[in-house]
């Protein structure tokens, strides 16, 4: 095991895969010269070279586009956002021509494509800066979603999405980057729509990911296990899509109660989305209505207090525990 | 005669859609050809190799055809059989084939141009000797992808020929009403890419000028943009009018006499090369090949219903 930051976590995914694939490469705003703009493609450019680490000129709709050029016809791009609020002036490269290049070319063209970067809330970034967009791309069939909450995780999923034959979108998060955590030694990997018990508990199923697993959730299930004298399992899906229903149902036939916790807005969000799944597939095991606590919908404000209270936080999972535990 | 051939074939496979169209046989939005033939065959057909790839927008039977994508799995398509070129997934506005290199048949305005910078992106990677040439039409270059495509193809010397296939109109807003430079091939002085207007009703005009751009990018990468002036002789869809209130009967009908297809004819006989009966032939043989497409077609089944949930991810068989 060794302790490394995030940021250094998915170098190495980088540098690993471009190191067993040549056809590997990775372009974007800054991730040459300037090393990244949050430093994650460090070292890069010196080791690969300028054919092979690329700083883009500002135009995502243009190198998105490129990279899904490029992958028809047999290379596999890595393709940095600076933060995936800026994918949306390439919604249309990732949504018409990565996504559906498959199926609409009749199994012509294959896409094998992972478009990565931060996504959700910093601090302070206003509306246009801070989006938590999963759900919206989840939504898109042909596209994968991969959202690790930890540094192993982080690597081995980025692994293997660089190894998948189709277009990935890979959500990491831009405040978690200098935080530490352990790796195994060696190559590993993580499959894709496999979630994990992240703690094991027997009273209430918490699901959620990324940054706000890591750190809200955490903080909520310490100080609820005590306060409420409970135990509360925590599962982390790991991938949006595929979602890996059937650990969470597996869950909810245990504890019998759901909380889903994410950055996004409400209106089909992700939550509803596993809140539907399990109604449908665990309805008589529910002892109480699936809760979800989800940022407020409202574009994202500035100010301090404004921004805390629409995002998810402990109080507010406090008040979905409490509901479906009925002591409220 | 083999050019010839393929731009006779481009015009008869296009008056069989037509037809066919009326017939209530094919669905959605189907994009003619008719006019625009001296640009595939000179381009595509005369000018590059079957090692070079081809992309264009939905006005895409033409180019395919001159790629060399079966023109009966073309119709196929169009009918949403499963014997189409996409198994009946794409439609008229996708035509794809992997193994003759046509990577689309792409239907968002100008949404396959930065693709094209990435196919020569992958070209001069790996250190290949071919090009990728990029249809688009005059509409396409009011749009950012345009802009943000041919900076990158510019920036990063890119073996990429953007055509542009200026038939004056998109779709019922002429040039001059939608781009505040009317002279197209300016746009790429801003790109510091070469460009040239070449007349597109003739079609060794095209072949020329595309085989020296294209010749000229497998040597040094160095991209290239072509302003094609053409015409489409028929609406800008099935759905449209031919003229309607865009343009006049008039300029239709004077624009008819330039037609690349008698030009050509007549210049194959000026120079000796044909006679009235290699044209007489010739019209035989495309209207077979046009009976065997529908023939074809019309023996083709449907796709089956399993095949709605395939290819929406893709999964290596055993490897």
């Amino acid at each position: 095991m060794a302790i490394v930051s995030l940021r250094e976590a998915i170098n190495q995914a980088i540098d690993e895969e471009m190191a067993r694939d040549e056809r590997v490469f990775l372009m974007g705003e800054e991730v040459a010269s300037y090393q990244g703009a949050y430093k994650v493609s460090q070292g890069l450019l010196q080791k690969w070279g300028p054919m092979r680490i690329l700083d883009t000129p500002i135009a995502e709709a243009g190198f998105a586009g490129l990279g899904v050029g490029a992958a028809m016809v047999g290379l596999r791009p890595i393709v940095e956002f600076m933060t995936w609020n800026f994918s949306l002036v390439a919604y249309d490269q990732i949504v018409n021509n990565a996504a559906k290049m498959l199926s609409m070319s009749g199994g012509n063209f294959h896409v094998p494509i992972v478009f990565r970067g931060p996504g959700g809330a910093a601090h302070g970034l206003g509306a246009t800066h801070s989006q938590a967009l999963e759900s919206i791309y989840a939504h898109i069939p042909g596209l994968k979603v991969v959202m690790p909450s930890t540094c192993k995780d982080a690597k081995g999923l980025l692994k293997t999405s660089i190894r998948d034959d189709n277009p990935i979108v890979f959500i990491e998060s831009e405040v978690m980057y200098g935080d530490k955590g352990e790796i195994p030694d060696g190559e590993y990997t993580i499959p894709l729509g496999v979630g994990e018990v992240k703690k094991t508990g027997s009273d209430v199923t918490i699901v959620s990911w990324s940054k706000i697993l890591a750190y809200v959730v955490w903080k909520a299930v310490d100080a609820l296990q005590e306060e409420l004298n409970i135990s509360i399992e925590v599962i982390d899906p790991r991938t949006i899509k595929p979602m890996d229903y059937d650990l969470i149902v597996e869950s909810v036939k245990k504890t019998n109660r759901l909380v889903i916790v994410e950055e996004g807005w409400p209106f089909a969000g992700v939550g509803a989305q596993i809140s539907h799944e399990v109604s449908s597939r665990a309805f008589d095991y529910l002892d109480a209505p699936v809760e979800r606590v989800t940022q407020e919908d409202v574009p994202l404000p500035y100010a301090h207090e404004l921004e805390v209270r629409s995002l998810p936080s402990v109080d507010k999972i406090r008040a979905a525990v409490k509901k479906v535990l009925y002591r409220d | 005669m083999n050019w010839y051939d393929d731009m006779l074939l481009v015009r008869r496979f296009e008056e069989k859609c037509a037809q066919l169209y009326g017939m209530g046989r094919i669905m959605g939005f189907c994009h003619l050809y008719n006019g625009q033939e001296a640009v595939s065959t000179g381009a595509i057909k005369a000018a590059i190799t079957a090692d070079d790839y081809v992309i264009t927008a939905y006005r895409d039977h033409g180019p395919a055809i001159s790629k060399g994508v079966d023109p009966r799995k073309i119709l196929a398509e169009l009918l949403g059989k499963y014997t189409g070129t996409t198994k009946g997934k794409g439609g008229s506005m996708h035509i794809f084939d992997r193994e003759k290199n046509f990577l689309g048949g792409h239907a968002i305005v100008g949404g396959h141009i930065p693709i094209a910078a990435g196919v020569g992106f992958a070209i001069k990677y790996r250190r290949e000797k071919k090009v990728c040439l990029c249809f688009l039409g005059d509409g396409a270059t009011n749009i950012g992808a345009f802009h943000e495509g041919l900076n990158l193809v510019g920036l990063w010397k890119l073996p990429v020929i953007y055509i542009i296939e200026n038939n004056k109109y998109g779709m019922g807003t002429a040039v001059e009403r939608a781009s505040a430079v009317d002279e197209l091939h300016k746009k790429a002085l801003a790109y510091n890419i070469r460009s040239e207007v070449v007349d597109g009703m003739d079609v060794l005009e095209v072949y020329k000028k595309v085989k020296a751009a294209a010749d000229r990018a497998k040597e040094t990468y160095e991209p290239a943009l072509l302003e094609i002036e053409t015409y489409r002789f028929r609406g800008h869809s099935m759905s449209d009018p031919v003229h309607g209130h865009y343009r006049s009967k008039e300029e239709v009908e004077k624009r008819k006499q330039s037609d690349p297809i008698l030009l050509f004819a007549d210049t194959l006989k000026e120079e000796g090369m044909a006679t009235d009966q290699d044209f007489e032939d010739a019209e035989k043989r495309i209207k077979k090949i046009v009976e065997e497409c529908v023939e074809f077609t019309e023996n083709s089944p449907e796709p089956p219903i399993e095949e709605l949930w395939k290819d929406v991810y893709f999964e290596r068989n055993g490897a």
